[in-house]
Order: structure tokens, then sequence, then C-alpha cells
């Protein structure tokens, strides 16, 4: 089976690989970037653990299982990762709020919650408790901590 | 968990696409946004020798008035129809149906046309199309065709499709005044499949009798199962509670459901009923009735 030559911009850096044609994206991210703050939760499409955003063109940050996404599919796109979050050693208010406000337990779920809560402060810069409740309804918390993950949310939205 | 090996394609163009259809033969599948399909082929409950990406076509991302019809290309997202203002002020049924596919990040990549070429009666906007009288249009390398959304799905995950068509755009025709529908769905938890649905839309003689009534079950058969006897009590009738609770008994009555871990055959009949009758209301008042 063939293999393609992809390139792929995560975080702002430039990557080229060599990838089979049914690698999925995670594992691009984790196996052969080595950048494994995304985590593998249930492989089934379920718990959001995997979230990325894929950037557009015109630059909207969508959240994707990348469980769900061929790497091949990101050839020629742009990916913010956790990873990304971070800017010049410092933790962007999404992150701190998480710590601030308890949002997390076991942590297993925090780079998925991260990146979509972040997505959605990109969209909706001052969402309701409803709305939080909404945007994070594809990523699963096994400690059922929402309750501090909404307040995490918040922290970061008051500010932003 | 890995997919078995296959060969990936992207396609630029439709011509691209069909032309790699062609050349790739019958284990070719196309991969439009990927939410039913990838899982599948993760799971191994499926197999293809080549997968063909569509989503990188442009022009099959849009909707549109256009000609009597509500036309929606069949790339469109789920999240890009939930956010239409058009979809929102026009169609609420539509809003209804995409806001319950699957959860959020899934409906980022998840498409329509996808959601009904996959044909999985438990899938959410088979209903929804069977209700709107919806006609799917499919191109092949010898031109298009349209396809009534009532003879579009042959089974489960089985579609009237030929291998070398592409599904291309969703015509939905524009309903006329004092009309009006919803779509209900009842589940466990965000991004089940259904333990049940109900789409119901209703167009009101101005005298406030039901001129038509069409009412669609999700997960109740082999296929999005419309319920006729159902809607043809309703013609003509005042939908006042009492026929209404009559359709509804109808349309529960012709539901045949598997019992799974949502629930027992009686159990999702039942709630079937019930949402048929909410359905209904919901669609009476959106078509600016009483019931």
């Amino acid at each position: 089976m063939a293999t393609h030559k992809i390139r792929v911009r995560v975080n702002g850096t430039e990557h080229e690989a060599e990838v089979e044609s049914r690698l999925l994206l995670v594992h691009l991210i984790r196996d052969q970037l080595r950048l494994t703050g995304t985590h593998i939760g249930c492989d089934t499409t379920h718990c959001g653990a995997c979230t990325v955003l894929l950037i557009g063109p015109d630059g909207t940050q969508e959240p994707v299982k990348s469980c769900t996404m061929l790497a091949v599919q990101a050839d020629g796109r742009e990916l913010k990762t956790v990873e990304g979050l971070e800017q010049d050693g410092k933790l962007h208010p999404i992150q701190e709020g998480f710590w601030q406000e308890h949002g997390l337990q076991c942590g297993f779920c925090t780079p998925g919650m991260l990146m979509t809560s972040y997505a959605l402060l990109a969209r909706n810069p001052h969402p309701n408790e409803d709305e939080i409740r909404r945007a994070i309804s594809g990523n699963l918390c096994r400690c059922t901590g929402y309750v501090n993950i909404v307040k995490a949310v918040q922290y970061a939205a008051a500010r932003l | 968990m890995i997919p078995a090996a296959f060969d990936y394609h992207r396609a630029d163009t439709l011509a691209d696409a069909l032309a790699l259809l062609e050349r790739c033969g019958d284990g070719a599948k196309l991969l439009a946004g990927g939410q039913s399909l990838l899982p599948l082929l993760k799971l191994r409950l499926g197999m293809v020798t080549d997968l063909v990406d569509i989503s990188g076509i442009s022009g099959l991302e849009y909707i549109k008035e256009e000609g009597g019809f509500l036309k929606i290309g069949a790339m469109t997202r789920e999240s890009t129809v939930e956010r239409s203002e058009l979809i929102r002020s026009r169609y609420p049924i539509l809003l209804d149906t995409a806001a319950v596919v699957a959860d959020p990040l899934v409906r980022n990549r998840a498409t329509l046309g996808g959601n009904l070429a996959h044909a999985d009666p438990a899938n959410d906007h088979p209903a929804t199309m069977v209700a709107l009288g919806a006609t799917v249009v499919a191109r092949a390398p010898g031109g298009e065709r349209t396809i009534p959304i009532d003879q579009f799905f042959t089974d489960i995950l089985s579609t009237a499709l030929k291998p070398n068509e592409i599904l291309t755009e969703i015509r939905i025709p524009t309903p006329p005044p004092k009309s009006g529908g919803a779509y209900l769905k009842l589940e466990r938890k965000v991004g089940d499949f259904a333990t049940a649905a109900v789409a119901a839309q209703v167009t009101l003689r101005q005298s406030g009798e039901v001129e038509r009534a069409r009412i669609a079950l999700t997960d109740a058969g082999s296929v999005a199962l419309e319920a006729i006897q159902a809607e043809q009590f309703l013609q003509g009738k005042k939908p006042d509670g009492a026929t209404i609770a009559e359709a509804a008994r109808l349309a529960a009555q012709a539901a045949s459901p598997t019992a799974d871990r949502r629930g027992s055959v009686e159990y999702k009949r039942e709630m079937a009923r019930v949402l048929t009758v909410r359905a209904l209301r919901k669609a009476v008042e959106r078509a600016g009735g009483r019931s």
C-alpha cells in the first residue's frame, strides 16, 4: 500500500512526514511528532480526549476528534494541540482557569477539554453556562468533574 | 484501533472523484466527513480497498433557496447547518435535527450528505428528509439524476446510489405557507443514537385543519419509517389533542424497533408515541396553528 508525503503545520511549526493511508491523525501527532499532550481515550469517537483544533484558511479554529480523521487528511493544513496553548512560558488563561478552579482530577480528559473550551471562547468570548455545557458535551470527564470544568471556562472568559 | 490497510486518494473536483471511483472499482468508498465511516473501519465492521476523499472538492458546501427548493450541498457540515440563519429562521426542523447529531466535535466534520448516504436508520437526517419530502441529486460520469428520498433508502446501510454515483445535493421543496416541522429525539446521553426520535412536518389550511402531514420515525425499521396511516388519519382534521393522540398511537403501531441497551421494543414504541405527540404539537405551533 502506498504511503503519502504530507506537510502539516502544528502549533506554528512545519512538519513533514511519510504516512500510510490508514494512519490516524492522533497517531501522527503522538507517535511521529511526539506531541503526547493529545490523549487517546476511547478510540471510538465518543470521549474527545484526542481533540485538536483544525485551523481553516480563514483562521477559524474547529475542535475535531483526531482519532476520527486520517493523518493524510491533514496534509497542507494547520493544527493546534494542547502544547500550543502556552505562550513564552506563560499559561493561557484557559489553562490557568483549569488550575485555579480545580478543573481536573485525573487529568486525562483535560487536553481535549482545554482545546474545546479554547475554541469556544474564540468563537464566543462570553458564553453562559448553558453554552459552555453544550460546547463541551462531546468531551467526557470520567471523574465527572464538570462543575469545576465549567468554572474553569468561566474563569478564562473573565480574563480574555 | 487501526483500520485494515487501504489506499487513500484525494479528489480535487467532482470529475476527479468520479474517475477515481471508476478506476478503484467495487472496493472503493467515498470519504466525506468520515465520522461514521472511519469508526466503522477502525472497528473492522467494514473493509475498503480505497477511500476517495471528497472533502477537498470546493462547491459542495452551500445552503440556498432557489427555484422553489432549499438546496443543500452534500458536503455541508452539520455545524454549518446549525449556524445557518436561513435554517434557523425558515427550517427549524433541520436545526432540531442537526443539533442532535452525535456531539459538537463530530458535527464539525460530519456532513449532511454523509448522514444520508451512510443510510443508517438510526441516523437523524433520514427521518427528517422523509418528513420534508426531500429529493437527492446523484451525479454519475454520464450525468445526474434525482432520487426521491422515499426511494433512496433501500435497506440498512444501503441506498439506491450506484457504485459510480456521488450524492451531490439535497433538495427540499419550499413548504407552502402555514407549514411547520419539528424533530424530537430521546437519547441516553449526548452523542448516542436515538432511543426513539420522530420528525413531523405539517401544512395547515386557512381554516386550521391539516392539509398535509408527514411523520417519519428514526430507528424504527430497516429504513427511516414513514407513518403513512397516521398521516392519512390527520388529513382534513383539526389537529386537537385527541386527533394528535390518535395519530401518535397509529405512528407507534407502525414502528418496529429492535430491543437493545437503549430499551425494549415496548419501551421504544411507547417513546415513539410520546415523541410523535410532542413533535406534532410543535409542528402545528410552528405552522401558526393551535393544537
